[in-house]
């Protein structure tokens, strides 16, 4: 933990935070430590969807990108469908969270990462059959080898940190 | 009831659950749903060496690695206890292509046959397991994030640099399925 953010400024602190990232949601507000149990229970209700619908299957990954099988477009579009009706909600009535904060959202810039990170992404998925999300999930259900994956996935995101400026963007 | 929700669940239940997600997280706290940047956390807390990019304060987004790991609980609880005792229903073209490399076991969400601790050590189990971690981890923060990021998070908000990263997925997936990796089976 030699991370010593106090030199940093605070300004340049979000904005490192920011680069890349989809969760920078700046919360003015300070919460006690078990406040974040409210998510580990969205995480929970999340992993058990994601096994019930067999999304961190392997073979169903396998069968959606032979286009085999129609169960996977059919979850991620209703899940965008679902998202998005959910987010002109939230925009079109203004509404704020339950601690009354506003909710807002940023807008993602186009660079040649996305193009160049999807396609090595896409890749990675075709090969383990799962992306970050199922990952987790699979050590749970008692796949624990999928722990090196896992290991292997923070190892790769840690390059990607250290030869950032290299890469084309 | 319980031999309902045992029962492999069809996609227009789980789909809409899995947007649901995107609301919840925002009203539960303004948070995006987003999965890869815990990848990123993990990284900022265990080892910043220094590099930039892992110079925050990690610590203010606890509740993303708290999420995780609601989502590895989440697989134990469903394994545990609302278990579907019969094996997944393969395709019938895929399961003669793969049988065709010795992968006939179908009863765990992963292929026993290649992917196990007992294949850790051999050439296709290193790329399938080494090679296919670093991939997913390396190519989601260079795409800036990954399935739940940006194709459903993204999508959802309407962000056109979304929609490219999530054909990008798409692309890369049908060239390593159906070009790539029957190659790597035949190692």
């Amino acid at each position: 933990m030699s991370n010593s953010t106090s030199e940093i400024t605070k300004e340049k602190e979000h904005q490192v935070r920011a680069t890349d990232a989809m969760c920078i949601n700046e919360s003015k507000q300070s919460h006690q430590w078990y406040y974040n149990f409210k998510y580990l229970i969205v995480g929970v209700l999340f992993g058990i969807v994601f096994v019930k619908a067999e999304v961190i299957s392997w073979f169903r990954i396998q069968e959606m990108f032979r286009i085999q099988s129609f169960h996977m477009y059919g979850i991620i579009g209703s899940a965008v469908l679902i998202g998005a009706l959910s987010v002109w909600l939230i925009k079109t009535f203004k509404i704020k969270t339950i601690h009354g904060e506003e909710i807002t959202f940023s807008d993602k810039k186009f660079n040649r990462g996305q193009i160049y990170g999807g396609l090595t992404f896409g890749l990675g998925w075709g090969l383990t059959g799962a992306c970050p999300g199922p990952l987790f999930a699979q050590i749970g259900v008692g796949a624990t080898v999928v722990i090196v994956t896992l290991l292997s996935a923070i190892a790769g995101t840690w390059v990607y940190g250290r030869f950032r400026e290299q890469l084309p963007h | 009831m319980l031999d309902i929700i045992k029962q492999p669940w069809p996609w227009y239940v789980a789909g809409p659950l899995i947007g649901l997600t995107v609301p919840a997280l925002l009203i539960l706290g303004n948070k995006s749903f987003g999965i890869s940047s815990s990848l990123r956390h993990a990284c900022a807390a265990c080892m910043p060496a220094k590099i930039p990019f892992f110079q925050y304060e990690w610590k203010k987004e606890t509740w993303n690695l708290v999420f995780v790991l609601g989502i590895f609980l989440g697989g134990m609880v469903a394994s545990h206890f609302l278990a579907n005792p019969a094996p997944i229903k393969v395709n019938e073209t895929l399961a003669k292509e793969l049988a065709a490399y010795g992968i006939t076991d179908f009863s765990a969400m992963v292929p026993l046959d290649i992917v196990s601790w007992e294949k850790l050590f051999t050439v296709s189990g290193v790329i399938m397991m080494v090679g296919g971690g670093f991939l997913v981890g390396f190519g989601a923060r260079y795409a800036g994030g990954c399935t739940s990021g940006h194709a459903i998070m993204g999508l959802s908000t309407l962000q056109w640099p979304s929609l490219v990263a999530t054909i990008c997925f798409m692309i890369g997936g049908f060239v390593m399925a159906n070009w790539i990796l029957p190659i790597i089976l035949n190692l």
